[in-house]
């Protein structure tokens, strides 16, 4: 392989890479003033990047030693990441300029974190992954952290940073057993010598790694038992940031987790299938017990995360070709739901305030009736209500458990679901059934609204795309099991 | 003709129904008694060709479910037996659609009212022309649903509610021993209709089958359930205690559903299903006995009432019971007789009592009416006439059906057969006597209405009359002219195929001997002049005699203390059960486990899960840790098994 091949094959994040610098040099020679400008071109990064991404060749190409891979599975997820991370920058932008958040640095970031994403969903080596990770999460915890003057979010950067940084040494030293053991680092490696293993399973080495591995994924998912860092940054996060880290990590940790399980530890499918499936249980049912007594709504849509998460690992634990759809699914519908709600948050300002208390939701409708129209339908899809896109997103994942057997996991997420379905309900009996308050700020600005609506008519109309759709999701999922 | 026969009503019911309220009362009167008196019209064509030419015939309409060897097609079967019924249906049923014209003028729901009969109507035709049990069954509970809509029909009046429920209910238990039986024949003979059923009775009239280790003969069980369900339709002893209150609906209703059709729909179901009945020799016998004791026990009931309408409600009880022991004996041309003799007088006696309500204002209660004779010219004669052919005096309608009944009884020459006889005997004796107590207590002597009443009263309007005329003839003329046909000579020609009788008990009636065919006049004639010296001649004496006899008669006058005993055996226990089941089963058990109880654990539960997020990084770093040694620990197990 020559390096003009390699530079082809990974050109996405080539060009992300260099205009992220270039506009980190641009921001400091033009000050916090060319903040706005900056956002904006970061967007048309994103998009360019995405456009580069979609007009790659499908095949299954790798790069640079094998450290690198491109495939439709990979490509999928960078288009739903660029997409979210360019739809929570442009959300961001009017917020920053209000809420005082001057720092030019902020998209840049934010442009460095996705690069970090597209590393992970490319990873083809454990190296390479936690190169990714790294560089992924070094920007979140900064971005965490923005406001350095407000305690919350310094409180939740550093939460962040310590716990992450714990995961990432869990996450390194999972790898250091498993390459102790193997012997490699390479996923096609990996997958070679477990697949040559004889029946009696891997050494206990390999076993121990893989859980400490899994348990650094999880936290990136935040899964439960490693979820706890989630509400208390979600709270603490500026909302707008907040929002990104609702949609773009989870993607791209989602992602390279089904790479990761599937590809070289596919052959383990026996061993790991079991904590995939806790995982997921404890996943969705804390998400939605937790969330019941609530009462700030970005805690609460961090519960709701949690249990969203627990949903798509019941994809993964299903660990058939229509689990890994569906978990492509399940993210697409992930992406524009959670979007759109945040957008929504991010619309509830009272006298130039910004208002977290569900309870301030009350008449709604009668307020701001299109507002309220929008919440509604993302809370029916998120409860899974038929026709909405949040139902076939369920309905993907519990139908590959059903395949594979997993018929506990299917019956216990069905009726997370229905406890789930109580605090989003909740929301629309506040909005719809209760003596209105004083009214949000009005206009919330043209980015908010036109991402409200465009989100909840892909919401609502999800049906009207679901065949496209679900049919480069099995595109996408074929590929992890071809190899 | 057949089908428009039988749709017409129920045309009207529907236009009625549904668009009557918009389009007045008048028009809801037209739309549903011209088809009613078309469909009456070519009844009487009907029973001319199928009964005197012989041209009966099935007329498929379409199927209606098939699954498995289960067939049922939607048939009308049109054989003598349905002619006579749809005749005397359509006819009396046309004529109280035309009389409640006049006596439901003021109610503010006359669309409504009419609806009800003709949808009524409809079922009763539904269910006479039957071809296959489960036809008949949705015309049997479509009668049923009518009568409860009519009992209640003013809703607004609770004792009317209550007894529709009742009505309803003791019908059920009826309804519940019909299905079993069409389940019975099911299992019996693999089919539903009747034609098949009836080819198949000789071959399976002496198999049994097991029944909790008992062997049970099966036509006799099968026969025996179907005969619960007549009783519940046709108000014999046991079930009969819905009847009484069924008078609660309006007058009308009382007329077509309560005297003259419904409730002789059970009659016409054993008549029906006769080629099964009459390989079960037993089912007939208990038949018998239902029969003869309903007869003389209503009877008795009938002596003491004070309310008008009752005292024909059990009149009418009474002479169901005779149908039924005619059909027990195997009378069943008999039974019909009677069953269209009666449907003529009793409905005559009941819009005649309607036509004295609705001229005392609603007032029915015989101790505050009397001497309304010069008032009423009309009904009251009508009412004589309807009390004449109904105590069976010679050449009135009654005479001939129920003197060929008790004879058949008589020639039966079985046990249960006489027992039947004698009771039939004292029922005529006493129908004779309440029959006339009511006419001397409403229309003679001095009146005991109050003056104002008195001097409101009526005659009623000629749309009320002419029906009353038409009954009167029906009345009068109708014995002497059938007689010869239903069971006369001309017996077998007419009947056809319809009913079977493997013995002619009729044959052996008419050469019974001559007191037996005389005994029933003199008992009227008794019964007449006992009423006459009673509430005429000393109107002292029926006190002094309830006095002497006291407990017997509080024992009749309480109607053999059948509501109480029902209270206390029935309802009671199931308020208790009811109630039993709903604080301790419902309220604490599923609430308290089910909806309360999720909801509860569900809070308890988030109220855990929230308190785990204390906001210490060492508890998340803890949890984090132990997470994996939890999972290391799993893989290692699942790894060493």
């Amino acid at each position: 392989m020559n390096l003009a091949a390699d530079i082809s094959i990974a050109w996405p994040e080539i060009f992300v890479a260099v205009t992220a610098m270039l506009l980190l040099i641009f921001g400091v020679f033009q000050g916090n003033q060319s903040a706005r400008l900056i956002s904006w071109l970061t967007v048309g990064v994103m998009f360019i990047a995405a456009v580069l991404v979609l007009s790659s060749h499908s095949g299954r190409t790798v790069a640079f030693n094998d450290l690198f891979v491109v495939d439709a599975f990979a490509n999928f997820a960078k288009v739903l990441l660029l997409l979210g991370a360019a739809l929570t920058l442009i959300l961001a932008m009017p917020f920053n300029a209000r809420e005082g958040i001057p720092q030019f640095e902020f998209p840049v970031l934010v442009l460095f974190a996705v690069l970090g994403m597209m590393m992970m969903v490319s990873a083809n080596d454990l190296i390479s992954l936690y190169l990714g990770i790294e560089l992924q999460s070094l920007s979140l915890y900064v971005l965490a952290a923005i406001r350095r003057d407000a305690l919350r979010s310094a409180e939740a950067g550093l939460k962040y940073f310590v716990l992450g940084a714990l995961s990432s040494g869990i996450l390194l030293y999972g790898m250091s057993l498993v390459y102790g053991f193997a012997g490699s680092t390479g996923f096609d490696n990996l997958a070679a010598v477990f697949a040559a293993g004889d029946h009696d399973g891997a050494p206990i080495g390999v076993i121990v790694g893989l859980v400490f591995i899994i348990a650094g994924l999880a936290f990136k998912v935040s899964a439960v038992p490693f979820h706890m860092w989630t509400p208390d940054v979600y709270e603490g996060a500026p909302t707008p940031i907040t929002a990104f880290f609702a949609v773009a990590p989870k993607i791209a940790a989602m992602a390279l987790f089904v790479r990761v399980m599937l590809e070289p530890f596919g052959d383990l499918f026996e061993q790991w299938q079991q904590v995939i499936w806790f995982i997921s249980l404890a996943s969705m049912t804390l998400g939605a017990f937790a969330a019941i007594n609530q009462t700030n709504i970005k805690r609460l849509m961090a519960y709701s995360s949690i249990g969203h998460m627990g949903f798509v690992l019941v994809g993964l634990a299903a660990g058939n070709e229509t689990g890994a759809q569906g978990v492509l699914l399940y993210l697409t519908v992930y992406l524009f739901m959670n979007v759109g709600t945040f957008a929504c948050i991010l619309a509830m300002r009272r006298q130039g305030r910004m208002v977290e208390d569900i309870d301030q939701l009350a008449g709604l409708s009668r307020t701001s009736p299109k507002m309220a129209l929008a919440l509604a339908i993302f809370m029916f899809s998120m409860a899974g209500i038929p026709p909405l896109a949040g139902f076939f997103g369920k309905y993907y994942v519990f139908l590959a458990a059903i395949q594979a057997e997993l018929y506990t996991l299917a019956v216990v997420g069905l009726l997370a679901s229905v406890v789930s379905a109580f605090y989003y309900l909740r929301i629309v009996k506040l909005m719809y059934f209760d003596e209105p308050l004083d009214a949000f700020d009005q206009p919330v600005g043209k980015e908010i609204s036109t991402i409200v609506i465009g989100t909840s008519a892909v919401t609502a109309l999800f049906i009207l795309v679901l065949w496209p759709v679900l049919g480069s999701a099995a595109i996408a999922a074929a590929t992890l099991f071809a190899v | 003709m057949f089908t428009a026969t039988i749709f017409l009503p129920l045309i009207g019911a529907i236009i009625a129904g549904f668009v009557g309220s918009r389009l007045g009362n008048r028009f809801a009167q037209l739309v549903t008694v011209l088809p009613m008196l078309a469909s009456a019209i070519l009844a009487c064509v009907i029973l001319y060709t199928v009964g005197f030419e012989g041209q009966g015939e099935t007329v498929h309409l379409f199927t209606w479910i098939d699954v498995g060897t289960l067939e049922i097609s939607w048939a009308l079967r049109f054989d003598t037996l349905t002619a006579v019924m749809v005749f005397v249906v359509t006819v009396v049923s046309a004529m109280v659609h035309v009389y409640s014209i006049g006596y439901m003028s003021h109610d503010p729901h006359i669309p409504r009212f009419m609806a009800y009969l003709s949808l009524f109507t409809f079922f009763m035709l539904a269910l006479v022309t039957a071809d296959n049990f489960v036809q008949m069954f949705f015309g049997w509970e479509g009668v049923g649903l009518c009568s409860y809509l009519l009992i209640g029909f003013w809703f607004e009046k609770p004792t009317a509610n209550a007894a529709a429920i009742k009505a309803f209910v003791v019908n059920r238990v009826g309804d519940f021993g019909f299905l079993l039986g069409i389940l019975g024949v099911f299992f019996a003979f693999g089919s539903l209709d009747f034609d098949t059923v009836f080819a198949a009775v000789p071959g399976v009239a002496d198999q049994s089958f097991n029944f909790l280790g008992a062997d049970v003969h099966m036509l006799t069980t099968v026969c025996l359930l179907l005969f619960i369900g007549a009783m519940g339709k046709s108000a014999q002893i046991g079930l009969h205690t819905w009847l009484p209150d069924a008078m609660e609906g309006p007058t009308p209703v009382s007329a077509l559903i309560h005297a003259a059709t419904m409730v002789t729909a059970g009659v016409f179901m054993v008549v029906r299903l006769s080629p099964m009945f009459e390989f079960a020799p037993v089912a007939l016998t208990v038949i018998v006995f239902v029969g003869g004791t309903t007869a003389f026990f209503a009877a008795t009931i009938g002596l003491t009432q004070w309310d008008i309408k009752r005292v024909i409600a059990y009149s009418t009880c009474s002479q169901l019971g005779y149908m039924f022991f005619a059909v027990g004996v195997g009378a069943y041309p008999a039974a019909i007789f009677h069953l269209m003799t009666h449907a003529f007088f009793k409905a005559l006696l009941f819009l005649g009592s309607g036509s004295v309500i609705h001229g005392m204002h609603d007032e029915q209660d015989m101790r505050r009416m009397g001497g309304l004779f010069p008032k009423m010219k009309v009904t009251g004669t009508l009412m004589w006439i309807g009390s004449l052919a109904l105590a069976g005096v010679p050449v009135l309608a009654g005479f001939w059906s129920k003197d060929i009944i008790l004879e058949s009884a008589f020639a039966a020459h079985t046990g249960m057969g006489l027992y039947a006889f004698w009771a039939g005997i004292a029922a005529a004796l006493m129908t004779a006597f309440y029959s006339w107590r009511l006419l001397f207590l409403t229309f003679h002597g001095k009146t005991r209405a109050d003056n104002h009443t008195f001097e409101g009263v009526h005659e009623s309007p000629p749309i009320m009359i002419a029906p009353l005329l038409v009954l009167a003839l029906g009345a009068i003329f109708s014995g002497y002219l059938a007689k010869e046909f239903f069971v006369g000579d001309g017996m077998e020609a007419f009947w056809g195929t319809s009913i079977l009788m493997l013995h002619n008990v009729i044959e052996d009636a008419h050469h019974a001997p001559k007191w037996v065919a005389q005994l029933p006049t003199v008992m009227a004639a008794i019964g007449i002049a006992g009423a006459w010296l009673m509430y005429m001649l000393r109107p002292s004496w029926p006190g002094k005699l309830a006095a002497l006899i006291r407990p017997v008669y509080q024992f009749v006058f309480s109607k053999w203390y059948f509501d109480e005993l029902y209270d206390m055996m029935f309802i009671r226990p199931s308020f208790y059960l009811g109630r039993g089941l709903w604080k301790s089963g419902d309220g604490a058990v599923i609430d308290g486990v089910g909806p309360d109880g999720i909801a509860a654990a569900t809070r308890d539960i988030a109220g855990r899960a929230g308190r785990m997020q204390s906001g210490y990084l060492y508890h998340y770093a803890f949890a984090m840790l132990i997470g994996i040694v939890l999972f290391a620990s799993w893989f290692l197990f699942g790894f060493f098994q």
